[in-house]
């Protein structure tokens, strides 16, 4: 291998390192405040490249009216349950119904104003996963929890396969300029994909150290009766772990599409990868997720070059050894 | 007397077929401290939860004679709960654990928040030296002083405390109750558990005896202080303060 070549999969391993850490970062967050395992991030993050596809492509897609009927059945259930608020009215009527709006009249070709329509009619299915599989089993064991999460990858997947069919479907790049630095080509989408994500991340440390709605959620996450306790609703916590993880899923298919089709199935490993990258960060740190992102991205992309078939034998694999290493330590550390 | 600001009556709960208490009657008037005592596993932390809404509950709980409702609504309500555990934030700094005892009150003014820090720090200095630690390598009694300040951010009417003696040395008990003794001057009722019976009804106003799940034994602090039963059981030799 050529350093020239090197340098071009390192390129290559940052930037879906970039998509894997916010992938860990939204399986993190859920996973603290509500204790779910978010295995169908991934088929979310599909989701969004098949909508924002079907958007830039003058469809209307399929997940729009799937919003529109679950945030209808959700809002009937607030008002048989006398829990309308102002806020459920605004997520659960005005927000789907100008997202319909937005798509019916917008210019939905173009790619800037698909894009972000896309991932806001992505993002609400974090939400209505937890109000709807999750909620109700909030107090269930992890073990329950994680086969209720299973099971929703499977809908997802399913709904992903009857709403856009078999095919995988690409979106356009944020930009298809090429920065030259010698002999090597550097893609401005994935200067962009970094970007993008360090943005995120330090908006996400802004959100979660600076702001009381933030220091909520990690309260939840730090000891669930002592937020009961200060009046912090753990549902409506949920609900804003699950919107973020959503969001970041949705964001993730946008800026991943540019690079490789995504089909209906294809999230769920790229939501595997972003596992693999938080099980390295011990389900609790986000710096060492960061590091276990990028390493995975990295892996990923030189096992390709010399071995790709065994891409993801390589990434997987390197659970056992993380999994091995993270007990050892624990049980030094004096834990059981 | 003032009025009733907390009422209990028949109340029973449990953890699911297990029944703990037994049909428990008791009253708080406002600006009172009415203290409980009682054995271990008598029901008294369970007495605390079922009040607050965190245990399913039969019988009567009014506040204020109106029926109270679910834990989110005692909180808004000004009752806070400092649980056995304490349940503090334990990642989170100090201040930050303060912070959020505000929750209740997020939407009143940032001055009124700033004001009830400023009172937390002058009970507890300590808590101030201390504000960009977290809560997890705090002293316990450095710990027990957050929890305290952390209800105290809320303003509460009514303060539930589950032994907030609990592991501290004699000192820092007395500073704690001397602590509770001030709040009751500025209005604040308070329910308190306690293993420390002699601290307990030294400040008290009124007391109850907790066995087995039943009220044994009621009546003024002072009385029941003298209680030959009370002395025997919980005042009697050992355990000093
Ligand atoms: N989660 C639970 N599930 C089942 N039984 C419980 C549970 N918590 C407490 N109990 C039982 O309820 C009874 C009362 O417990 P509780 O904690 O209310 O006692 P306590 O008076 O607070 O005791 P202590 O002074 O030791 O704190 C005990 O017999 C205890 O074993
Ligand atoms: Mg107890």
């Amino acid at each position: 291998m050529t350093p020239f070549v090197f340098l071009a999969l390192l390129q290559d391993g940052l930037t879906s390192g970039a998509i894997y850490l916010l992938l860990a970062m939204g399986l993190l967050i859920v996973f603290s405040v509500t204790r779910v395992i978010f295995v169908p991030q991934g088929d979310l993050l599909a989701l969004a490249t098949l909508t924002v596809a079907q958007l830039q492509a003058g469809g209307v897609p399929g997940t729009l009216w799937l919003l529109d009927a679950l945030a209808l059945a959700a809002l009937l259930g607030e008002i048989a349950g006398g829990r309308t608020t102002r806020r459920t009215l605004a997520a659960w009527l005005i927000y789907p119904a100008a997202l319909t709006a937005a798509c019916w009249f917008g210019p939905r070709t173009d790619p800037w104003f698909a894009m972000l329509l896309g991932i806001a009619i992505v993002t609400p299915f974090g939400p209505l996963a937890w109000r709807f599989v999750f909620r109700p089993a909030a107090d269930a064991s992890l073990l329950a929890l994680l086969i209720l999460a299973m099971a929703l990858h499977f809908v997802l997947a399913g709904v992903g396969m009857v709403l856009f069919g078999p095919d995988g479907a690409s979106v356009a790049p944020l930009t298809s300029a090429t920065l030259m630095a010698g002999p090597l080509a550097i893609s401005g989408q994935s200067l962009a994909v970094v970007a993008i994500c360090a943005a995120l991340v330090g908006g996400l440390r802004w959100f979660f150290g600076a702001t009381l709605t933030g220091k909520a959620l990690r309260a939840t996450a730090s000891d669930r009766l002592g937020a009961r306790l200060v009046g912090i609703d753990a549902a409506e916590s949920g609900a804003r772990a699950f919107a973020l993880a959503a969001f970041v899923a949705a964001l993730s298919g946008v800026l991943i599409g540019a690079v490789t089709p995504i089909a209906y199935d294809t999230g769920f490993e790229i939501g595997l990868k972003g596992f693999v990258a938080a099980i390295i960060g011990g389900l609790a740190s986000y710096p060492a997720a960061a590091a276990g992102a990028v390493l995975v991205g990295v892996l990923e992309s030189l096992g390709s070059f010399w071995a790709s078939a065994w891409r993801d034998v390589i990434v997987f694999a390197l659970l056992i050894p993380v999994l091995a290493w993270l007990s050892l330590r624990q049980r030094a550390a004096g834990e059981p | 007397m003032t009025g009733k600001l907390l009422t209990v009556a028949g109340l029973r709960a449990g953890y699911g077929s297990v029944a703990v208490l037994q049909g428990v009657s008791l009253d708080v008037a406002a600006g009172q401290i009415v203290a409980i005592v009682g054995p271990n596993g008598a029901g008294k932390t369970t007495l605390m939860s079922a009040i607050m809404g965190l245990l399913p509950r039969q019988g009567e709980v009014r506040l204020d004679a109106a029926a109270a409702g679910s834990t989110a609504a005692m909180v808004a309500a000004g009752v806070v709960l400092v649980p056995e555990t304490r349940a503090l934030f334990a990642d989170m700094s100090v201040a930050d654990n303060l912070l959020l005892g505000a929750y209740p009150r997020r939407r009143a003014a940032r001055t009124d928040r700033d004001a009830a820090r400023a009172d937390v720090f002058a009970l507890f200095p300590r808590l101030a030296e201390r504000r960009h630690q977290h809560a997890a390598t705090l002293s316990g009694g450095e710990r027990q002083m957050l929890a305290l300040g952390r209800a105290l951010m809320a303003r509460p009417r009514l303060l539930l405390l589950d032994e907030p003696s609990l592991g501290l040395a004699p000192r820092i008990v007395r500073d704690i109750f001397r602590v509770l003794a001030d709040l009751r001057t500025r209005g604040l009722s308070i329910l308190l558990v306690e293993q420390n019976a002699r601290a307990a009804l030294d400040i008290a106003d009124y007391g109850y005896v907790l066995e087995l799940g039943e009220i044994v034994l009621e009546g003024p602090s002072a009385e029941l202080a003298h209680d030959a039963r009370v002395i025997a059981t919980y005042l009697g030799t050992g355990r000093q303060t």
